[in-house]
């Protein structure tokens, strides 16, 4: 059980942390803020690698959801990153000298 | 032991990764390193699981992860920056999918090596498949109001209510607490598990359909909330600190992002979630406006243009409709070049998502630090001579301000009207996706370029150029 007290106190503080973390961000960011939180969402991902890793032979079902977990995670993380760093290369100030 | 130890730190630097990046992209000055640094999170934490001892092959590991990498690589380096909304809502969806599929999985395995599930696994599985799944479906449906699809003739993006429909939902809340208890009690009943991913689903279609296409940033936000609150419960079924720490600072991110909306429309979030806001009963009330629109031509708008100190635009939705954002940076240079001082209003919730303007305008090269937020716009914008309102609608309707019986009364607005001269680019004298007339469109210093924002914009820059 005191694991879970232990993943709980965890959670709490993360929470506070989030909260703390973003309450100043700039308008001009919310889209990209937005797309990168989402792709950290998908850490996911470590939870699918681990079902969908179990021996074959002891549980198809498992392996089988895992799979597809982990496809839909990635997804999640490889579309997320991506996407955000293309917005964020195109965030310029202005650069007056050239042109 | 040893290579656990390993694992277990190797999850500490991936939160710290997290943490720092999020800091860090919230300044556009530091947000890609930001991006970056979290991404490198993410990879270490991956590779470290791949270690796992638990871990038995990896042919079915490898073949999703690099389906996944290619659909999901090809999908963001090829989408267009207008339908960056519709990404955005399907990524969530996957993110909830994904930690279906984990709590659905982990129970399948569970059952097969002991018999007897423990409580607090039952719960937190079925928390995981609760929250995955309507992630999932709402975000399928909000995806699909974004497309603007529709059924036949029957149009999704409006707010769809019927009779009885508070009804349904709050019956429907109580079965599902209903079947989540019984099966904590009895785990072991697959056909009750079935059952709740079902009635999981139905719940997020149940709570986006009634949520007008206006208020997606609203939805966006709250279900990148509940993609983070799902891999966080993922993260206890497996009991697993890395998921709960990365998916509560998303879950805690994105009701932020959510209450910023809100208040930027002047809404509870209840009222944006139940009120059907949107939906033809709301602009049924159309009040008459006195006085009549007063048309201008391309010529003469150049000429107002051409004399004009300052000029600010207020883009909205019906910007990145007509794909209008190179066209406008265009005839913005020209303005510039022409020695008058150019600036960008955005509205937090023009377009649909947080942020969306943003976006469009630094695609088409305009340096975000031209751009400014309502509250520093509107004490001066008095001093302006000319407001080139491109594709909005609500956001400056002065109905917000004045008309106490309007349903965006209270919402705070650009006061364009108090500029000098505001010109209005617009196809034709439709209402506003809220339903409501706009009685900006009379005022005597008001003038309307009617046609396609893009054309229009090309139009004007012809004129400077000719």
């Amino acid at each position: 059980m005191d694991i879970f007290i232990l993943l709980i106190f965890v959670l709490m503080l993360s929470i506070f942390l989030g909260f703390e973390l973003i309450s100043k961000v700039p308008s001009t960011l919310h889209t990209p803020l937005m797309s990168g939180a989402n792709a950290i969402s998908g850490i996911t991902i470590v939870g699918a690698l681990l079902s969908a890793g179990v021996h074959y032979g002891d549980n198809e079902e498992t392996v089988i959801l895992g799979a597809l977990a982990v496809f839909f995670a990635t997804l999640n993380v490889v579309g997320g990153y991506l996407v955000t760093n293309r917005m964020l290369a195109m965030f310029k100030k202005k650069e007056k000298d050239n042109k | 032991m040893n290579a656990a130890f390993l694992i277990q730190f190797s999850y500490i630097f991936s939160g710290f990764c997290f943490i720092l990046g999020l800091k860090m992209l919230g300044s556009p000055a530091t947000a890609r390193k930001g991006n970056i640094i979290s991404a490198v999170g993410m990879v270490l934490a991956t590779i470290a699981t791949l270690f796992n001892n638990d871990i038995d092959q990896y042919k079915w590991i490898f073949a999703a992860v690099l389906l996944g990498t290619i659909v999901g690589g090809a999908a963001a380096l090829m989408v267009e920056m207008t339908s960056m909304p519709e990404m955005v809502a399907l990524l969530n969806g996957f993110g909830g999918v994904a930690s279906l599929l984990v709590g659905w999985a982990e129970y399948t395995q569970k059952i097969q090596i002991t018999n007897s599930i423990k409580t607090f696994d039952a719960v937190v599985i079925i928390l995981a498949v609760l929250i995955g799944g309507l992630t999932l479906t709402g975000s399928l449906i909000a995806w699909a109001k974004l497309k603007d699809l529709s059924l036949g003739s029957f149009k999704i993006s409006p707010a769809l209510t019927f009779k009885g429909q508070k009804t349904f939902n709050i019956l429907l809340l109580f079965t599902i607490t209903f079947v989540a208890l019984w099966f904590t009690k009895d785990p072991d009943l697959k056909n009750v598990f079935y059952f709740i991913i079902g009635l999981s689903a139905l719940l997020g279609i149940m709570t986006v359909i009634p949520i007008g296409g206006a208020d997606m940033p609203v939805v966006i936000s709250l279900l990148n909330s509940y993609s983070g609150l799902a891999a966080c419960a993922a993260g206890f079924i497996i009991n697993n600190t890395i998921l709960i720490v990365a998916g509560s600072m998303v879950g805690a991110s994105g009701i932020i992002l959510t209450s910023i909306m809100c208040k930027a429309m002047n809404r509870s979030l209840n009222n944006v979630l139940f009120s059907g806001f949107g939906s033809t009963s709301v602009g049924g009330k159309n009040k008459d406006v006195d006085g009549e629109a007063n048309p201008i031509s391309a010529q003469d708008c150049y000429y107002l243009l051409e004399s004009a100190n300052s000029v600010a635009v207020v883009p909205g939705y019906g910007l990145a409709v007509a794909q209008a954002q190179h066209a406008v940076r265009e005839l913005g240079e020209c303005l510039e070049a022409n020695g008058t001082e150019v600036s960008y209003a955005i509205h937090p919730v023009a377009g649909r998502m947080p942020g969306h303007m943003n976006v469009l305008l630094a695609e088409a090269d305009v340096p975000y630090d031209q751009l400014i937020e309502m509250d520093d716009i509107n004490p001066v914008i008095e001093s302006i001579d000319v407001v080139l309102v491109i594709g909005a609608n609500d956001v400056v309707n002065p109905d917000a301000r004045e008309d106490e019986d309007s349903p965006i009364y209270g919402m705070p607005i650009i006061n364009v009207d108090h500029a000098k001269t505001v010109i209005v680019l617009k196809r034709s004298m439709s209402v506003g996706f809220a339903g409501i007339q706009n009685p900006l469109f009379f005022k005597e210093n008001t003038r309307m370029l009617f046609g396609d924002a893009k054309g229009s914009a090309n139009d004007l820059i012809a004129e400077f150029k000719g």
